[in-house]
C-alpha cells in the first residue's frame, strides 16, 4: 500500500495535475481571503470555506481521473495485479494519495487563519471543523472519482464522469424543494445533502453522524472500486 | 514449481483455454509455442493471477494462485506481452517502486545495481522510460520481473524488440536463469524456443497439441518418415518407378538443383524402410542414386503440422 501511495503521490507533480490542481486551490482561495477578509477587514473565515466548497466538489474529480483508467490503458496493472498486494490495498493507496494532495491544497486555509491571528483572535473551533468538514467532502469525491477511473479506460470520461456526480451532489437539495409533497424524497436528498452536512461543520460542529457518514461513503465507494478490478478479472 | 490443471477460460461463449494441464519442474524452462490467439498470453495471466481462470488450479511452489494470491504472487517475476512501464518514472525510481511493491527484502541498491548491470541498462538509469527505445524498455520490463529474484519467471515473448546481439544475451540470460528457476517462456519465434527451452508445449486454439522436448517431438514425428533422394534419371518414370515400392505414400518431385537428375521427396509409411527396396529397383534400371537423406521434421514443420491442421494430430 505504501508503495502505491509514494507512487501516486510522486506522479501528481511528475505531470501538471497535481500542479494544476494545488494552482487553482491556491490562487482561488486566496483571492477570496483577500476579497473577504483582507479587503473587507473581518476574521472570519467562513466566506472562505463555502468558496473553497464548490471549488473542492469541481477540482477533486482531476486528481482521481487518471489512478485507474491510466493503468489499464498502459497496461501498467499487469505489474499492480500480480504484485504480492491485496487489492484493497492498492486502491486505498491511490486513494490516500490523491487525498494528501488535495489535503495539502486545502492546508493554504491554515496558513490564512495564521495570518489572521497576528491582527485579530480567529474562531479556531469553526476553521479546525471548516478543516475537517472539507477534508470529509474531499474523501467523498476522490472516493467516487476512483471508482468511476476503475471503471474506464480514458482519464476525460473518469473526469467528466466524476464532475457530474459532483454537480449533482451539489445541487441534490434542489431536488428536495422540486419534490416537496413526496415525504421520502425529501427525506433521502436530505440524507444524502453533502451541503447541509458539511453546513454543520461550517459553524464549528463537528458530529459524529456526518463523521460517520463521510467516512462510511468513502469506505463503500474504496470497497466498490475493490469489487470493480477483481470482477474485471472474471471477464 | 508450477501444476497447472484442468485449467479453463471463457470470454462468454469463446473458449480462450480449454482444459489444459501441464507441470514445470524446478530447474526446468518451459517454452510456449502457438500461433496468435492460441492462448499463451491467457494462459500466463492466468498463471500470475492478473486473470481469473473459469475452472481449473494453479499452484506456484504449493500455493493456489486463488487461494493464497500473496504468498504465490510473491514467488512469481512476470513479464508481460507489454512491459508495464510508467512513462513518466525515470528507471531508477521505477525499479525501486517495484522494489517496495514486491515488498523485496534484499538489499536494495546491491540487488537493484546488480539487475541493472546484468539486464545493461545502467547507462539509462536516470532516464525516463518513456524516451526509451523498444529494446531498452524490454529490458527494464525484464529487469522489473527478476527483482525479488522470485523463483519462478513467467516470460511473455521476452526478446520483441531486441536486435540480433541483445537477443542472443537474453537467451543465454534465460538459459543460465533456467538452472535455479522454474522459467516458462512463450514466443513465436520457433528456432528461439528450440535453443532455450528444456520442454515445449505447443498450444492451439487454446489447447495443448504437444507436450515434450524438442528431441521427442521431432522423432515422434519422424515417424511420418520422409526421405529425399536424387536420381540420375528422367523425373516422370523415376517417379512412377518408386510410388511402385511397397510402403512409399506419397511421391513428390522437387526442384532439381543437378542437370539431368530429379530431386524427390518420398514419405513412408510407419515403420517402413525402403533403402534397400529402393537402390535394388534403381540398379536393376541402371539408374544412379546420386544421394538420399531422411529428413527429420524440423520444429517449424511439427509446429506447421500441428497447429494448422484442423484437428491437431496429438491430443494428449
Amino acid at each position: 500500500m505504501s508503495a502505491v501511495f509514494r507512487r501516486e503521490f510522486r506522479a501528481f507533480f511528475t505531470n501538471p495535475v497535481g500542479y494544476g490542481v494545488l494552482a487553482v486551490l491556491f490562487s482561488v482561495s486566496g483571492y477570496f481571503f483577500y476579497l473577504y477578509n483582507l479587503y473587507s477587514g473581518t476574521a472570519d473565515l467562513t466566506a472562505v470555506y463555502s468558496g473553497l466548497f464548490t471549488l473542492t466538489l469541481l477540482a477533486a474529480p482531476f486528481l482521481t481521473m487518471r489512478l485507474f483508467s491510466e493503468e489499464k490503458r498502459q497496461k501498467t496493472d499487469q505489474a499492480l495485479l500480480t504484485a504480492p498486494v491485496s487489492l484493497t490495498g492498492i486502491v486505498v493507496g491511490k486513494f490516500l494519495a490523491a487525498l494528501a494532495l488535495f489535503a495539502i491544497g486545502v492546508s493554504i486555509t491554515l496558513l490564512y487563519a495564521v495570518i489572521i491571528a497576528t491582527q485579530a483572535t480567529p474562531d479556531w473551533l469553526v476553521i479546525i471543523g471548516n478543516y475537517i468538514g472539507l477534508l470529509l467532502v474531499g474523501g467523498l469525491i476522490l472516493s467516487i472519482g476512483v471508482l468511476i477511473s476503475s471503471l474506464t479506460e480514458s482519464q476525460i470520461i473518469a473526469a467528466i464522469g466524476t464532475l457530474a456526480v459532483s454537480v449533482l451532489l451539489m445541487s441534490i437539495d434542489i431536488l428536495s424543494t422540486l419534490f416537496a409533497s413526496f415525504s421520502f424524497v425529501t427525506a433521502i436528498v436530505e440524507f444524502l445533502s453533502i451541503s447541509s452536512r458539511y453546513g454543520d461543520f461550517t459553524s464549528g460542529l463537528i458530529q459524529y453522524d456526518n463523521v460517520v457518514f463521510f467516512l462510511t461513503a468513502q469506505a463503500l465507494f474504496v470497497f466498490l472500486t475493490v469489487r470493480v478490478l477483481d470482477s474485471k478479472r472474471w471477464n | 514449481m508450477i501444476e497447472v490443471k484442468n485449467l479453463v477460460k471463457r470470454y462468454g461463449s469463446h473458449c480462450a483455454v480449454n482444459n489444459i494441464s501441464f507441470q514445470a519442474e524446478e530447474g526446468e524452462i518451459l517454452g510456449f509455442l502457438g500461433p496468435n490467439g492460441a492462448g499463451k498470453s491467457t494462459t500466463m495471466n492466468i498463471l500470475t493471477g492478473y486473470l481469473s481462470a473459469t475452472d481449473g488450479t494453479v499452484r506456484i511452489n504449493g500455493h493456489d494462485i486463488l487461494e493464497e494470491p500473496n504468498e504465490a504472487k510473491a514467488n512469481i517475476g512476470y513479464l508481460p506481452e507489454m512491459p508495464p512501464l510508467y512513462p513518466d518514472m525515470t528507471v531508477r525510481e521505477y525499479l525501486d517502486f517495484i522494489y517496495d511493491l514486491k515488498k523485496c527484502a534484499l538489499p536494495r541498491a546491491k540487488h537493484i545495481t546488480e539487475i541493472c548491470r546484468v539486464m545493461k541498462i545502467e547507462d539509462v538509469y536516470g532516464r525516463l522510460i518513456k524516451n526509451l527505445s523498444k529494446g531498452y524498455k524490454q529490458r527494464v520490463g525484464m529487469a522489473q520481473a527478476l527483482i525479488g529474484n522470485p523463483p519462478v519467471l513467467i516470460l511473455d515473448e521476452p526478446t520483441v524488440g531486441l536486435d540480433p546481439n541483445q537477443i542472443i544475451e537474453i537467451r543465454s540470460l534465460i538459459k543460465s536463469l533456467g538452472k535455479h528457476h522454474t522459467v516458462i517462456l512463450s514466443s513465436h519465434i520457433l528456432s528461439e524456443i528450440e535453443a532455450v527451452c528444456d520442454r515445449i508445449v505447443i498450444l492451439n486454439q487454446g489447447e495443448i497439441v504437444a507436450d515434450d522436448t524438442a528431441e521427442n517431438l521431432s522423432a515422434k514425428f519422424s515417424k511420418e518418415r520422409r526421405l529425399e533422394v536424387r536420381i540420375d534419371a528422367p523425373a516422370k518414370e523415376v517417379s512412377s518407378l518408386i510410388a511402385g515400392v511397397p510402403g512409399v505414400e506419397k511421391v513428390a518431385v522437387l526442384d532439381s538443383n543437378e542437370n539431368g537428375a530429379t530431386d524427390l521427396a518420398i514419405e513412408v509409411a510407419e515403420g517402413v524402410d525402403i533403402r534397400r527396396d529402393l537402390f535394388e529397383r534403381l540398379a536393376q534400371k541402371k539408374w544412379p542414386l546420386l544421394y538420399s537423406k531422411p529428413s527429420a521434421m524440423s520444429l517449424e514443420d511439427i509446429f506447421i503440422n500441428l497447429t494448422v491442421r484442423k484437428n491437431g494430430g496429438m491430443h494428449q
